[in-house]
């Protein structure tokens, strides 16, 4: 099995929130993503999806754990050494606007990290060099040529996601963190987005971290995915194993919860959960999911279950898993 | 719906055009539709296709200065365009309440949620404070909300996005109000906890006997909870009938293209997501014939005419194909 491009292991992230409190947004966070390998990171609100990400491209550093990317830990890389290898490693945002400056063209804008940053042999990019990559990059995400001489505000919310993917890809990261790159679209610009990254992957055979709260995006574009409750991950694995049939209880609540376009005969459906996820700041005891939990037994109440395997290359972290439906 | 009756609700011809760069731009055109005793209706489209601005018309709430409202819309018998903002001011609130997407519009902060919802009861009726509050965490209980008499005592900020969410609706429905529009009512939520407030929703028929106008850009959200669904795109209608046919065997080109574009939850995952090439048009730039013909793959010479909305079968359909006896396809999926 080839090794990891990032590695997170046991990663925390704490937060002051004033009053001596302390919230932790990941609590003890280990997963391994491989060359090549697109890893859907769902959840709802407040999980710490964004924290994680942040993390693994140290934008944020832990509070505690290790980041390793690509065999070098960088947790603790002063910001000097960590330069030359954050160009191998990219992140997209959610809003496609607020990450542009409106005051910078496009063509400006896709070219500040070449213009920052050395290329393979350490030496600047001359004017040529950055021409030619910008046209290779427009190219590449599907906008126009033209589009280097105009504002960000001249694009629709779409092709606006395209030109920071384009920003995204100027130094030929090998790794790609995508936070929500697509919630903010409608669902038929999405779809053309989705693709793009699919696409974007198989041409460059790029590897990404994908961050989305709309689980049928999730499994589109996923060969694996980790579901996060409260800072923690509950279930990782495969994404059709994980997608077909969970095995915790939280994730077959967030697959029942999800409305699809499709009239039911069956009538209405029930909600699968009650209430709210609980405050970061005060977690349930136990298990993290005990208070939600349709299945909770007395002990769940008291005993933080661990992730493990329960038998067929998953990880779930339930004392009671959900017997395979396939 | 007893056919006999007067709609609750009937729609027609509504147009609203807004001064933009000195002249003037019909950002919503000719939208018609009715809407019964007890009947969910959604509205469904993409940004700018114009479902905010129907139900700021229908509720009085345009207030851009040069903006011109023209059609009709009719609630319980009464002309809602060109209404005085007076009377519109006791209509809101007791007669049509609305949600929104950020309850915080809603609350303001400086006041607990359960005093804000006494007040609007006792801005409708002679109630004292202490049967308001009765009323109040009576509501809040039937919203599904634990312990109402202790939330009722917080401030906006201190409840979770789906306790404020369902803390709105109990405010909106604080004087019975006979047509609740709730404008992207669970975007900001959760999907477990949408799922609660969309049960929420559909309850509010039986228990309250009141009307929605759902507005949402999510066919999830409409397929799950609506009667009969109206499907805007750029600020026409493009096709309107009962939920189930509209999903099962959409019309228009652009309906059935839209359901296309969603990643399946189940089954076969497509090698490539079905895309709708381009972006929907800005107002100002809406073309002469169909709106959607730049977009469409069906487009062909008739269609340089803008197509009236037509009958076929249950469904009402903006689109030349049927009348060229080219129904589209039903759709087949699994669920
Ligand atoms: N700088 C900060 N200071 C304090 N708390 C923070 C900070 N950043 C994040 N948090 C908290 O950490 C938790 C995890 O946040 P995070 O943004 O990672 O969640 P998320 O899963 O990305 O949520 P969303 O789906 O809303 O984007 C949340 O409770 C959040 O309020
Ligand atoms: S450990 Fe118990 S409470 Fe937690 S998910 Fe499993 S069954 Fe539910
Ligand atoms: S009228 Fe023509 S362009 Fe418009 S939706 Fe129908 S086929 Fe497509
Ligand atoms: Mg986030």
């Amino acid at each position: 099995m080839t090794a990891p491009l990032i590695e997170a292991q046991s990663l925390r992230m704490e937060y002051r929130v004033g009053r001596g409190q302390v919230l932790r947004a990941l609590d003890g966070v280990s997963l391994a993503v491989r060359p090549g390998e697109v890893l859907g990171l769902v959840g709802e609100s407040g999980c710490g999806k964004s924290t994680l990400g942040r993390c693994l491209l140290r934008l944020a550093r832990p509070t505690a754990g290790r980041v390793i990317f690509d065999g070098t830990d960088i947790t603790a890389l002063p910001e000097r050494t960590l330069r030359p290898l954050r160009q191998g490693m990219q992140m997209v945002f959610q809003d496609s606007y607020a990450s542009l400056n409106p005051r910078r063209r496009i063509g400006e804008l896709i070219a500040e990290p070449l213009r920052v940053h050395r290329d393979g042999q350490g030496r600047r990019r001359t004017a040529g060099d950055i021409a030619a990559r910008l046209a290779e990059l427009l190219d590449l995400v599907g906008l126009p040529q033209a589009a280097l001489a105009r504002y960000p505000h001249e694009f629709s919310g779409g092709q606006r996601q395209r030109i920071n993917i384009a920003r995204a890809l100027a130094l030929s990261p090998r790794l790609v963190v995508a936070d929500e790159p697509v919630s903010a679209l409608d669902v038929s610009i999405q779809a053309q987005i989705v693709n793009l990254f699919m696409d974007l992957r198989d041409r460059l055979g790029l590897t990404y971290v994908f961050v989305a709260h709309d689980l049928a995006v999730v499994r589109q574009i996923s060969t694996r995915v980790a579901v996060m409750y409260l800072g923690a991950i509950v279930e990782l694995g495969d994404a059709d194993t994980v997608l077909h049939s969970p095995a915790h209880p939280y994730t077959a609540a967030l697959i029942a919860a999800v409305p699809e376009p499709v009239v039911s005969p069956d009538g209405d459906r029930a909600p699968p959960l009650r209430g709210d996820v609980p405050s970061p700041i005060a977690p349930p005891p136990g298990c993290r999911f005990h208070t939600r939990c349709p299945i909770a037994q007395d002990r769940c109440r008291t005993d933080p279950p661990v992730l493990r395997d329960p038998g067929d290359g998953r990880q779930v972290a339930c004392h009671f898993p959900l017997e395979s439906s396939a | 719906m007893d056919a006999d009756a007067p709609p609750l609700l009937a729609v027609r011809d509504l147009t609203i055009a807004l001064p933009v760069g000195g002249r003037m731009v019909t950002i919503v055109d000719s939208v018609s539709f009715t809407l019964g005793a007890r009947e969910i209706l959604g509205i469904v489209g993409e940004s700018g296709s114009g479902k905010s601005m129907t139900a700021l018309a229908l509720m009085g709430l345009i207030d851009a200065p040069g903006a011109r409202i023209t059609g009709s819309a009719r609630f319980k018998g009464r002309e809602l365009v060109g209404l005085p903002q007076r009377a519109f001011r006791t209509l809101r609130g007791r007669e049509i309440a609305m949600i929104f997407q950020d309850p915080m519009t809603a609350f303001t902060p400086v006041y607990t949620v359960g005093w804000q919802i006494d007040e609007q009861i006792r801005a409708h009726g002679r109630v004292t404070r202490k049967d308001a509050r009765v009323r109040t965490i009576r509501l809040l209980g039937d919203m599904g909300v634990p312990d109402p008499a202790r939330v009722a005592d917080r401030y906006p900020h201190q409840l979770s996005g789906g306790l404020r969410q369902r803390a709105m609706i109990a405010m909106a429905l604080s004087c019975n109000p006979s047509l609740l529009i709730a404008d992207e009512p669970t975007t900001a939520l959760d999907v477990t906890v949408q799922a609660q407030i969309l049960d929420l929703l559909r309850r509010l028929r039986r228990e309250y006997g009141s009307s929605v106008l759902l507005i949402t850009h999510d066919m999830g959200v409409v397929a799950e909870t609506c009667d009969r669904t109206m499907v805007l795109y750029s600020g026409t209608i493009a096709e309107r009938g009962p939920t189930g046919a509209v999903f099962a065997r959409p019309g228009h080109p652009y309906t059935a293209a839209l359901l296309d574009s969603i990643p399946p939850l189940h089954g076969a995952r497509p090698a490539r997501l079905p895309s709708i090439p381009g972006s929907p048009p800005a107002p100002a730039d809406r073309p002469a014939g169909c709106p959607f013909a730049p977009r469409c793959g069906y487009a062909h010479d008739a269609c340089a005419v803008r197509p009236p909305l037509l009958p076929r079968g249950v469904q009402d359909i903006a689109c030349v194909l049927p009348a060229e006896g080219r129904d589209l396809p039903a759709r087949c999926v699994s669920a």
